[in-house]
């Protein structure tokens, strides 16, 4: 049960040997497609024809490597400029909401909060569907009145990134708001003290305190964009995000390049992931 | 417009909380230079108070006057008032440099300037060098310099400090207090001081009001609190006291003769006030003031005499105290030891003689039972 | 503290969330209702009536697959559940300093990769000349290959694995915040493993279950990726109904309806969750 109490050696075996089970589970379809992105062969699968990094490098069709193949440079450029815009819009509006949330008194405030977490809540389909219905109807009433076309509402990148900051903005409200709750208020108190306006005070003291933070939640913003399928699916026009264009590639049927380009998003994701354990770390002290 | 130099002037200073009045109709002056201490128990009003001071809270009604000119209207950023805050409130995300800098910066002053006095004023506060550190590298003590320092530096009428030395254990604190005393009389700053510790009020303060239930019951020196205090409150709250509730039986002159409810009865001095025969009155008698005798004759000249027995012994150098078995009334009486060795074996259940002038006891009316 | 002390300011600091959660959140979804209120009666013309949702009642595919999300769904809630127990109880409560946390981050590793690199990982896995199958000619168990791919057991397998994380990381929360010494004295006054198990672990645990099978349930009930990719075409995800109702026969307004029925469902079953467990929503995801 716990280290304190003596188990029968026979059920601790079978319970260790259950947690190693477990995570070879985990780590099993990872491992094979990173490991088939060198496999010299047409398709990942056995058998092991030998190791290669045309995968990666190879120029000439159908050998043709990751970062010779356009569409999927394009749309990997694509997700990181979503990533970015979703990151910046989510941090900003989470940041103010965690403001109101923690520092603002106000009628309806538990409601509004209710309100706030909902989209955590709501399917990540049905918020796409929801925004492309929505958006469309703008777009054809002030087309049939003025005649212009505004393609920004038309599915495309900006409803994709609106369809995604939808809901990364709930997760940056909440751990900013976390952070912020930990803040001694006495902090401020003092910096007005020492002569700062309102507005200094929260500049050089509050802000570097939610520091930490804030980068945590964009960092959360950035992989949870660039990973999103569901609310992108519904939103997308010609220009796909990486997800879209693997999904597309491997209802086509898959080839290595896919096992590369997976690769590539394990590296970006796990180094992103550890810049925010550093920050992280950071936070406690 | 006022040129009696004073640094700091509430008028009655009122703040209302819905029904609660924190601090009722207040006023005091502190004249240039001083340490004054406000002290009382907690929520008796003194942080209010001092947070109105530095513009945290708006006053009800009253004014307060900062070199003569009214700051009520100022926000707390504009006032010339500087405060070290109880947990110090030492900017966690800035080196020391950055933290003592933050007011100047925020003056606009150019940084040569600020460099120059912020390695001054850590000269002064006896930690030249320490810019580049993080506060978190600090002791407590140096902490509370820097804290101070940060204050010092921008050169402020006033220096508030709200109880800065309650995180300190016992050792620190007794070095601080000497410590904040020097830093005081070096800056020639007025520097007020708020606390529910009494001998940190009274061993550092010039002036000490004593704060109950937002009024102030006494402003005096620390000697003339401990001698000579005006309300019942001040004597129970003021040092240590034996403590008596009676009714008068019969008034002389100087002195009113006092019996207990349980029927002990001592002859007391009164404070000033007019004392009626029948009046409640709460009497106070110092254990220092009590006198000490293993035979009769020892005490034979003291007014109030008691043939009692030793308690316990509570051993603490020289504070040493004995627990005193009073027979009238079953209350043990503490008195102190004096160190000449004459009691030093005394044992628990011996006889012993206890004794006091009149005018070591002092009795104030109550209007109900004052709950101590 | 410093927050807004007029009205004005109060207006500014809550009109980022008010626009956010009007324009994105709550007139879309009204704007949703109303398209899935609309009956096509001829081309370009529509009639308000409940008709896309009496077309939902009334074609068994619909309802059968609306039916079998829901059930397939709780049944992967429940595996998770099963299956992650015991791994956040080793993590919270066995596991010790760096070992601990070594465990904790990989069972977060697989989840900064995206859903359809792990789907990918499974489909290399289960397919007909996948490893698995290839592994088992080799070894002799089977000698043609098998197809595992396409069936209800990989659409399992892969709900399960993509919402671990979000089971196993609210356990391991309330799990540590379990004192041994209750344990301890469980043991002390006659207890025995599963007792203690019954009686103290599992109530204590009560709030990470709810949080995490709620998280899980939504997850599994929202998917689209895993049941498409490993189920093939006839997964019969209610997910895929809406995705074809929207794109392929641009039906906006069937799928609309589908879209808040599913909606409603995942809604129930959240409210259920916290009102069985007496939890409030600010509470489980704040």
């Amino acid at each position: 049960m716990i280290p304190s109490i003596k188990q029968n050696p026979f059920v601790k075996t079978i319970y260790n040997s259950y947690v190693v089970l477990f995570f070879i589970y985990l780590a099993l379809p990872l491992t094979v497609v990173a490991v088939f992105a060198f496999n010299d062969s047409q398709f990942p699968s056995l058998p092991w024809e030998g190791f290669t990094w045309t995968w990666f490098f190879g120029t000439e069709q159908p050998w043709l490597g990751v970062f010779h193949e356009r569409r999927i440079m394009r749309s990997i450029g694509t997700s990181a400029f979503v990533a970015l815009c979703v990151s910046v819009l989510s941090i900003t509006v989470g940041t103010i909401n965690a403001f109101l949330f923690e520092r603002a008194e106000f009628k309806f405030k538990g409601f509004l909060y209710v309100l706030m977490l909902l989209p955590l809540v709501i399917p990540g389909i049905i918020l796409g569907i929801s925004i492309l219905v929505f958006s469309n109807f703008v777009a054809n009433g002030v087309e049939n009145l003025t005649g212009w076309e505004i393609e920004a509402l038309r599915p495309g990148l900006t409803l994709v990134v609106l369809g995604q900051f939808s809901f990364i903005t709930t997760i940056a409200t909440l751990v900013i708001a976390a952070r912020l709750k930990k803040f001694d208020s006495s902090l401020e108190e003092a910096a007005l003290n020492l002569g700062a306006t309102p507005w200094q005070a929260i500049y050089h003291v509050t802000l570097p305190f939610l520091r930490p933070a804030i980068i945590g939640a964009g960092i959360v913003a950035l992989l949870m964009s660039f990973e999103n399928f569901n609310t992108t699916l519904m939103l997308v026009g010609s220009d796909a995000p990486l997800t879209i264009t693997m999904f597309d590639r491997l209802k086509e049927g898959s080839t290595p390049v896919l096992n590369a380009v997976s690769l590539l998003l394990m590296i970006g994701s796990s180094a992103l992931a550890l810049v925010m354990i550093f920050f992280q770390k950071g936070e406690k002290s | 417009m006022n040129e009696n130099a004073s640094d700091l002037d509430c008028i009655k200073v009122n703040k209302k909380f819905g029904d609660f009045t924190a601090v009722n109709n207040v006023s005091f002056s502190v004249p240039k230079g001083s340490f004054f201490s406000i002290l009382g128990p907690s929520g008796c009003g003194k942080t209010t108070l001092l947070r109105m001071v530095a513009g945290f809270i708006e006053p009800s009604a009253g004014d307060i006057l900062i070199k003569g000119k009214s700051v009520v209207n100022e926000p707390p950023n504009k006032r010339p008032v500087n405060m070290v805050f109880q947990h110090l409130a030492l900017f966690p995300m800035m080196n020391i440099y950055e933290n003592i800098a933050f007011g100047l910066k925020r003056r606009g002053e150019d940084s040569a300037t600020i460099k120059q006095k912020v390695g001054e004023v850590l000269e002064r506060v006896g930690l030249p060098g320490v810019e580049e550190r993080q506060a978190d590298q600090l002791s407590g003590g140096q902490k509370q310099r820097i804290a101070i320092a940060r204050c010092m530096v921008l050169d402020p009428d006033v220096l508030l400090l709200d109880e800065p030395l309650g995180a300190l254990d016992l050792k620190l604190r007794e070095h601080m207090k000497v410590e904040l005393k020097k830093l005081q009389s070096e800056f020639n700053t007025t520097f007020i001081y708020i606390t529910h510790d009494q001998s940190e009020a009274l061993v550092m303060s010039d002036q000490v009001a004593v704060m109950n239930e937002g009024i102030f019951e006494q402003v005096g020196t620390s000697r003339e609190l401990y001698y000579n205090p005006k309300t019942a409150f001040v004597a129970g709250f003021v040092g240590e006291s034996n403590q008596w509730s009676g009714i008068v039986e019969t008034v002389k002159k100087d002195s009113v003769k006092i019996r207990t409810n349980d029927g002990f009865t001592l002859i007391a001095q009164t404070n000033g006030e007019v004392i009626k025969k029948g009046q409640n009155v709460k009497a106070f008698v110092r254990p220092e003031s009590v006198l000490l005798g293993l035979k009769a004759n020892d005490i034979a000249k003291m007014e109030n005499k008691i043939k009692g027995v030793v308690g316990n012994v509570l051993f603490n150098g020289a504070n040493s105290r004995v627990l005193v078995r009073n027979p009238k009334d079953g209350a043990e009486i503490d008195v102190a030891i004096p160190q000449t060795g004459e009691f030093a074996s005394l044992n628990k259940g011996q006889e012993i003689h206890i004794g006091w002038q009149h005018d070591q006891a002092t009795c104030f009316t109550v209007k109900e039972d004052i709950q101590q | 503290m410093i927050g807004p002390r007029t009205k004005l300011g109060l207006i500014l600091l809550m009109s980022p969330l008010l626009l956010w959660l009007t324009t994105l959140i709550i007139i879309p979804h009204l704007d949703m209702l109303y398209v899935s209120l609309r009956e096509k009666v001829g081309v370009r013309l529509y009639e308000f009536g409940f008709g896309n949702y009496m077309t939902f009642f009334t074609e068994p595919l619909y309802w059968n697959t609306f039916a079998r999300t829901a059930y397939m769904s709780i049944f992967a809630t429940f595996l998770t559940l099963l299956i992650g127990f015991p791994i956040a109880y080793y993590i919270a409560k066995i596991a010790k300093g760096r070992m601990k946390m070594a465990l904790f981050l990989l069972c977060l590793v697989p989840f900064w990769v995206s859903e359809l690199v792990r789907t990918f990982g499974w489909m290399i896995l289960l397919r007909e000349t996948g490893v698995i199958s290839s592994f088992l000619q080799w070894s002799g168990v089977v000698n043609q290959p098998i197809e595992m791919l396409y069936n209800d057991g990989a659409i399992m397998v892969g709900l399960v694995y993509t919402s671990m994380l979000f089971m196993v990381v609210p356990l391991i929360t309330t799990l540590d915040s379990l004192d041994d010494s209750l344990i301890e004295a469980g043991y002390d006054l006659g207890g025995n493993g599963f007792s203690i198990m019954k009686n103290i672990v599992i109530p204590h645990a009560i709030p990470g279950i709810v949080t995490g099978s709620i998280v899980v349930f939504m997850l599994s009930l929202g998917n689209y990726l895993t049941p498409i990719l490993l189920g093939g075409k006839s997964s019969l995800w209610f997910t895929g109904m809406i995705y074809s109702q929207f794109i392929t026969r641009f039906n906006w307004e069937q799928g609309a309806a589908f879209g808040f029925l599913l909606l409603g469902l995942s809604s129930l079953i959240v409210w259920l969750g916290l009102k069985f467990s007496g939890q409030t929503l600010a509470k489980t995801m704040g």
